[in-house]
């Protein structure tokens, strides 16, 4: 597969500049909704800080923390599989199921089943998965993956979502009212979960010290599904361990604020125990996190809460959409994570980016995610996958030059980039740099100019 | 087997141990400060406070808001209808519920949410499945932030918890927000004022 696609698919999306408009504006006003939230709160930066460290200190000790998780959940009555990869995760899944004689299987939000392609693999198997969150349900309507980590559909309008649910759910055609569809949606979905005997949910956390996991929803669907199922089937990162109990205050204080700008999910769900009569399984998952965490330039990026952040506020991901990225994982954090899981494929990756260094300013957990781009580009040009990397360059020029509102802001960025990370633009690689004037490197700096931007 | 060689491959590539940080802890508003914080938080998050005196109190609103044919259901035995629970029912029979009741061990200002477990919920699926959600809270148990929060869950023993906040909702479509997701449509906070 050619690794030139970022440019290619944001073409595709680039095709309907009012959508593309519409698409930007929406996230920057998810991302206004997440400065808000954490300037109401003076000891952010102190809660970034501490959620920082507690991370480093859990991949400096991750080989501990599993062990005492493992051992912990076990005792709590939870069973714990282990999957070096997405095919061991899939079939140990499967064989759950199977071991239960079922076919039919509800799923609240996990990443990391999208990282392994889980619904494609139970439905080749015979087994019918129905995702019950809204968002991912309109997208599984629509044959599509997500595009964003915690908006899945944030690429959809109203009266497609309404063209879908005439299509599948019998609504009548032209209803694009969100009361009314999510209405439709509550009571198609009430219905598979009185009637699914098993339920998997992704993990938010998951506490070493106790072995029990949390998981967060604003809709209610992975309790709904859990507490309804004979067997709960909970998948997780191995790198979603926090030390202690506790330690959650940090995390739940950060993750939804940074997220959309909410205090906190409506529902932060501690499962210890599985139900009585319950069958609760864990499947920690590695699939290229132990070799990420013998990258010293990319470890880091194991830390990530997952909160969506970056991606609301990257110039690149609002004008050019998830599914540009062809990763389960879309924006900056999905830029750093693909290339350790194929280097060739998510070449393009890295480059879909103008360093800007606005998704390192929003992480909760203090990922230097802009420095961890740059680092990859050299990596891969090393490597020799270069000819991605150019034509993705440039492109990333073309689409913010492309509407006058993104130039003043992306010359802005750009001139930081000049002062700050002389190789992506004084390089052989750079188009823009070759083919346009330079702009001239602004007095003010780019922190001042952070500041006065952020404070809107 | 894949455990083993994902724990060795985990200790060879994990980094020098770094210390965990401090714990964090901030001062405690003044009470009064607290309660008011909350009830601000609760509207904010599309639920609402009804202030009792008394538990019984609540009581008088089941039988404002819910006729005879509608389906009410606590484990609060202080309430007219109050049910007991085994603990082994069959979560599906709790599909009709329209109104739910449970006491809650503490709420918190800084966003709203109650912190129950599953030993006052009669069974797990009830506050999530019930069409309306009724929250009893005690003044004097609401803490500002979540830190005292934890403090206060300390080493508490349960099969499961749940911090809840607000009804359940969505913004999935267009970023419109709609409440009454998957759960409960509405959540009523019965705030039982302290002595006076
Ligand atoms: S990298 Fe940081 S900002 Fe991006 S999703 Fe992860 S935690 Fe959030």
């Amino acid at each position: 597969m050619s690794s030139i696609k970022h440019p290619e698919l944001s073409d595709i999306f680039n095709k309907d500049e009012e959508r593309v408009n519409w698409h930007d504006d929406t996230l920057w006003w998810i991302r206004a909704k997440r400065d808000k939230a954490a300037h109401g709160i003076s000891e952010w930066e102190l809660l970034r800080e501490t959620a920082s460290q507690i991370k480093n200190n859990v991949l400096s000790n991750l080989h501990n923390y599993l062990i005492e998780f493992e051992e912990k959940a076990q005792k709590n009555g939870i069973k714990v599989h282990w999957a070096a990869n997405a095919e061991e995760h899939n079939k140990i899944v499967l064989s759950l199921l199977q071991g239960k004689g079922i076919n039919q299987m509800v799923k609240s939000k996990s990443m990391l089943t999208e990282e392994c392609h889980l619904n494609e693999y139970l439905e080749s198997n015979g087994i019918d998965v129905i995702d019950s969150d809204l968002g991912e349900r309109i997208v599984q309507l629509a044959k599509e993956p997500p595009s964003h980590i915690v908006l899945p559909c944030i690429h959809k309008k109203k009266e497609e979502i309404g063209q879908l649910f005439h299509e599948h759910l019998g609504t009548e055609a032209g209803i694009s009212d969100p009361q009314v569809l999510t209405e439709t949606a509550r009571i198609h979905l009430r219905k598979t979960f009185l009637t699914r005997r098993s339920a998997l949910t992704g993990v938010n956390f998951a506490v070493a010290e106790t072995g029990e996991f949390v998981v967060c929803t604003n809709e209610g669907n992975a309790d709904m599904g859990a507490h309804l199922a004979d067997i709960h089937i909970a998948c997780m990162g191995i790198e979603k361990l926090i030390p202690k109990k506790k330690h959650l205050s940090v995390f739940l204080r950060l993750l939804t604020r940074s997220a959309t700008g909410q205090p906190i999910t409506t529902y932060s769900s501690h499962f210890k125990k599985p139900r009585k009569g319950q069958e609760m399984h864990i499947v920690l998952v590695d699939n290229g996190r132990s070799v990420q965490l013998g990258r010293e330039d990319f470890r880091n990026s194991l830390k990530c809460i997952r909160c969506g952040a970056c991606m609301n506020t990257c110039p690149v991901y609002r004008r050019s959409g998830g599914h540009s990225y062809h990763n389960a994982i879309a924006g900056p954090i999905g830029a750093i994570l693909a290339p350790n899981l194929d280097m060739k494929e998510y070449a393009d990756l890295p480059f879909a980016s103008t360093l800007c260094g606005s998704c390192t300013n929003v992480c909760p957990v203090k990922i230097d995610i802009h420095d961890q781009l740059y680092k990859w580009r050299q990596v891969i040009v090393k490597e020799g996958y270069t000819s991605s990397a150019k034509t993705v360059a440039m492109k990333v020029m073309d689409f913010t030059l492309s509407s006058p509102t993104r130039f003043k802001l992306a010359g802005k960025i750009g001139r930081w980039t000049l002062k700050h990370a002389p190789f992506t633009v004084n390089n052989r690689l750079n188009l823009w740099f070759k083919n346009r004037e330079m702009p001239e490197a602004p007095e003010e700096s780019f922190s001042e100019w952070y500041k006065r931007n952020n404070s809107i | 087997m894949s455990r083993a060689t994902i724990l060795s491959a985990i200790l060879s590539n994990q980094p020098q141990t770094t210390q965990l940080p401090e714990d964090l802890q901030f001062d405690c508003p003044a009470k009064a400060a607290v309660t008011e914080k909350f009830i601000q938080m609760i509207n904010l998050i599309g639920g609402r406070v009804v202030e009792i005196q008394r538990i019984e109190d609540i009581n008088l609103y089941a039988t404002a808001h819910y006729g005879a044919g509608e389906r009410l259901i606590t484990p609060i035995e202080e309430l007219d209808f109050y049910t007991q629970f085994a603990g082994d029912e069959d979560p599906h029979q709790f599909e009709n519920i329209a109104f739910a009741v449970f006491k809650t061990h503490f709420a918190v200002a800084e966003n709203g949410a109650v912190w129950i477990t599953e030993d006052r919920m009669g069974a797990r699926v009830l506050p999530f499945i019930c069409q309306h959600l009724g929250m009893l809270v005690f003044e004097d148990s609401i803490v500002s932030n979540m830190h005292e929060a934890y403090q206060l869950i300390g080493s508490q023993d349960y099969g499961f918890g749940t911090f809840i906040a607000g009804p359940s909702k969505t913004a999935d479509i267009e970023q419109s927000l709609v409440l009454g997701a998957h759960g409960a449509r509405s959540i009523i906070i019965f705030l039982l004022k302290k002595e006076l």
